[in-house]
């Protein structure tokens, strides 16, 4: 076991004995996501580096401290990326620095515009070590594609936020980066949007991002560049220029585009952020405020003043959820017993607490930070 | 010496009239929730439910339950967890693992009439379907609409979707098109306590922890699974498929390294070796070239454009990595011939052997040079002759061992050469199953591929869904006792060894 390990489960074994909660955290780009963090600091910055890397095997294993961006350069060095485009928030300790831990990725289970196409961050977990609650060491899956021996908790962890244990290595699958892409764009309402989507998504098109804001709806197509052109074709539209193009959808991957830097403005005023997510084909949601859609229609960010309850109710008779992603005072949005994400009914509640109390009898990790009594 | 373990002797109600008694006591009990029509419990009736795919290991059921509706499933939940009995879920019985295995003193519980397709919607890609429906029905259901359901078991005239659940089943085209898991957006069914529950939803996402990502593969012990919502996807344009002959095992296998290497993903990616080759040649008469140490077959589908781009690029580089002999299929009939063989790799191997033992283990790619030239040293080793075929775009094997039940001896053989590949798989970095679960067949094969707190995790994850222990007991986990007995230490390490060493 190395050093930097070592300490981490000297660290979790004190705080178990000593019943203190920890706050397991990366380079704490995504510290605004999620419950209230409580606890002392685990720093994972530490346990750090990629251990394996075979590019004809398809599969990349770091430590959970390894910088995003040192990832995503190794991968790219070879032609290869990680296909679910994970967001780059601000490194609140380096300026300038974008995008966190491979294990906060992993922890937070966020993923970009492509989410629709190719898959969600648990979709490319292959294997994961972890610390638990007794301060084990223990891993599940492994580096291969296929694998079904015993539970596939490696992929539980995968938006866990933590509660489950201290994520110490991942194995993801990755990908060749598509050879070619074009980027489209349509004047159109919410409503045609929605349908224009589902009618694209029901036949062979590489369909890869899509985005709808203020009568906008881009899209993103990547494949085979004859692929690519024949779509075009058929789909009609604008073509953006590349670099244009490129630049937006950075701006969507790392919420950077101007919907969120207006969103953050509205923020201070006491409206808030909202990610919902629903049947890609859900009706418009009745809600005031502002909106931009992604994933074809299955992500639905609202920034809005209406009341929690609403939100919820809309989310949920359209056969989604809602998740009070940013606000300047959740608290205050939410009221007295509300959460970030949507509630639970039983079972499900039952077996969360359950299987929170299976990895971490003592509730040492992240408590509160998934729901507040979990 | 993969084989389940005798009976616990000190079982008290393994005597057969407190069996008995038992099985009075749960027939009446049940008798009150089910139609008659729908409980088996006399020899005659419950003989065909003793074993699923996996032959050679077989268990008479308690009572064999048969419920038409939902409703009926959560009432019978509820007794039994009332009467503490024990419950295997079943579906087609397809499965290779024995994860359907019955319980001696457990109800199984066949789904098998849970078959209704509830709805396919072609605006959303989706169909909603009873656990019973058959896999390949969802996709000729969806047909209509030019949409289908990706992943494609061999067994997908037969199995059912509630079984590729449970074992998070693959196929033929996972490479591209991803595995159950992949392929499910939300299923719905009943925990122990018969109470209703959904894991995951239509969106693409769902509140909390993934549940739905450990539901699937958990082998029917975390919860009953009664309906699925699935992802469907379009149906390429056009699929068209590479044969390629090797002169070496070594060459085709840097092949398909290659090929990967090069950014393609193709949508089928499959190896059969010279012996599985010639046993199916004379099975199918395909045309495969018998001379060919091994032969790969490698398809792309999409669009006409995207194929013609990709077969070029395929071609390309399986020539470049020293092909002897390279054909491209002109059409769909000359397509479904190539793989006429590779899906008939088990009934070939019916005809030249009196039995045979399915492995599933999948290791990294780049060791499948070596995994190999282990399988031939076993070969000499047990005294039995051992067919290949693979997935090879993932690394999943389907070495087939030959045997002959009534010979003394050879299934003990068959099972410890069978174990030896398995545990081989793990020191070369793979798993021990890939994708037909661990059911009882590979119990002790986990022991090797993980440690005692590994296990015990993993059961404490089980007792968080179904505390009493009831859903399918002693499968796919295996006691510490039960290790103990097996003698072998696990090989793996918690982070990868030697992780200061430079490996790309």
């Amino acid at each position: 076991m190395s050093k930097a390990l070592n300490s981490l489960v000297d660290r979790v074994r004190a705080a178990r004995e000593a019943h203190t909660p920890l706050a397991i955290r990366g380079a704490g780009t995504k510290s605004f996501y999620g419950e209230k963090i409580r606890g002392s600091s685990l720093d994972m910055r530490d346990l750090s580096g990629i251990s394996g890397y075979d590019p004809s095997e398809l599969v990349l294993t770091a430590r959970a401290g390894t910088p995003l961006a040192d990832v995503e350069a190794a991968l790219a060095e070879r032609g290869q990326c990680l296909p679910f485009e994970p967001p780059r928030y601000p490194d609140p300790e380096r300026p300038g620095q974008r995008g966190g831990t491979i294990g906060g990725v992993v922890a937070a289970g966020l993923a970009g515009p492509s989410r629709a196409a190719v898959g969600s961050v648990r979709d490319f977990v292959l294997g994961a070590t972890l610390i638990n609650g007794k301060a084990e060491v223990v891993s599940f899956g492994g580096q291969v594609m296929k694998n079904v021996a015993g539970y596939d908790v490696a992929r539980l962890l995968a938006g866990s936020l933590g509660v489950l244990g201290v994520i110490c290595e991942v194995s993801l699958k990755v990908l060749p980066v598509l050879p070619a892409t074009a980027t489209l764009r349509f004047d159109c309402s919410e409503a045609e949007a929605i349908e224009r989507l589902q009618a694209w998504g029901g036949q062979p098109l590489p369909v890869h991002a899509s985005a709808w804001w203020q009568g906008a709806l881009v899209v993103r197509l990547s494949g085979a560049a004859a692929a690519i052109n024949s779509a075009a074709a058929k789909m009609g539209g604008e073509v953006i220029d590349p670099y244009l193009a490129q630049r937006f959808w950075n701006g969507m991957r790392d919420q950077t585009d101007e919907f969120f830097t207006e969103a953050r403005r509205s923020l201070s005023e006491g409206a808030a952020l909202w990610r919902i997510g629903l049947p890609a084909g859900a009706p418009p949601l009745p809600l005031s405020g502002e909106q931009l859609i992604e994933w074809g229609g299955a992500q639905r960010w609202w920034v809005s003043r209406e009341p929690v309850e609403r939100v919820r109710a809309l989310a949920a008779r359209a056969g989604g959820h809602a998740t009070l992603f940013r606000a300047k005072d959740k608290a205050a949005i939410l009221g007295e017993g509300g959460s970030v994400f949507a509630p639970l009914a039983q079972p499900l509640a039952r077996i969360h607490r359950d299987l929170k109390a299976s990895f971490d009898p003592d509730g040492v990790f992240n408590p509160g930070r998934l729901y507040p009594d979990l | 010496m993969n084989a389940p373990l005798p009976h616990d002797a000190t079982d008290a109600l393994a005597d057969s009239a407190e069996r008995r008694r038992r099985q009075d006591e749960v027939v009446a009990a049940l008798a009150a929730v089910l139609p008659r029509s729908a409980l088996l419990w006399q020899d005659e009736d419950t003989t065909p439910y003793e074993c699923d795919g996996l032959t050679a290991y077989r268990e008479r059921p308690l009572v064999v339950a048969l419920p038409e509706t939902e409703e009926q499933v959560g009432a019978l939940l509820r007794l039994c967890r009332r009467l503490q009995v024990p419950v295997v879920a079943r579906g087609a019985g397809t499965g290779l693992s024995g994860g359907a295995m019955p319980h001696r003193l457990g109800v199984t519980l066949s789904l098998a009439r849970l078959n209704r397709i509830l709805a396919v919607d072609r605006r959303a890609r989706t169909a909603r379907v009873q656990c019973g429906v058959r896999n390949l029905a969802i996709s000729e259901a969806a047909a209509p609409h030019g949409l289908y359901y990706a992943p494609d078991p061999s067994s997908q005239i037969a199995c059912t979707i509630g079984g590729n659940v449970a074992e998070n089943s693959g196929g033929v085209h996972c490479l591209k098109y991803g595995l159950t898991l992949h392929n499910v957006l939300r299923v719905r069914g009943f925990t122990i306590d018969g109470e209703a529950v959904e894991f995951g939803s239509e969106a693409l996402d769902a509140p909390g922890l993934d549940l739905l990502a450990v539901v699937i593969g958990s082998e029917g012990m975390l919860a009953v699974v009664t309906e699925v919502t699935v992802r469907l996807v379009p149906k390429p344009q056009l699929a068209r498929c590479i044969m390629a002959s090797f002169g070496s095992v070594q060459a085709a296998g840097e092949a398909v390294a290659q090929v990967i290497a090069q950014g393609i993903i193709p949508a089928g990616l499959e190896m059969m070796d010279k012996p599985m080759t010639a046993a199916v040649e004379s099975f199918v008469q395909a045309g495969y070239d018998l001379k060919a140490a091994a032969i790969l077959l490698c398809e792309s589908d999409g669009t006409p454009e995207e194929v013609e781009e990709e077969i070029r690029r395929m071609t390309e580089v399986l020539s470049g990595c020293g092909a002897t002999r390279l054909e491209i299929s002109r059409d769909e009939a000359q397509r479904l011939r190539f793989w006429s063989g590779r899906k008939n790799a088990f009934p070939a191997s019916g005809r030249i052997s009196p039995d045979y033992m399915c492995m599933d283990s999948t290791i990294p790619r780049k060791r499948l040079a070596d995994i190999l030239t282990a399988i031939t040293e076993m070969e000499g080793k047990y005294k039995l002759r051992c067919v290949n075929v693979f997935h090879a775009g993932d690394g999943n094997l389907h070495p087939l061992i030959l045997f002959d039940a009534n010979q003394p001896d050879e299934l003990a053989r068959a099972e410890a050469f069978g174990a030896d590949i398995l545990e081989t798989s793990v020191r070369l970095g793979g798993t021990v199953t890939g994708e037909h679960g661990v059911g009882i067949e590979k119990l002790a094969s986990m022991c090797v591929q993980f440690t005692p707190e590994e296990r015990e995790q993993m059961f404490a994850v089980k007792r968080a869904f179904d505390p009493a222990g009831l859903l399918n007991p002693g499968k796919v986990i295996p006691t510490l006792h039960r290790c103990a007995e097996y003698g072998k230490m696990h090989v793996k390490k918690g982070l990868l060894p030697f992780a200061e060493l430079p490996r790309f």
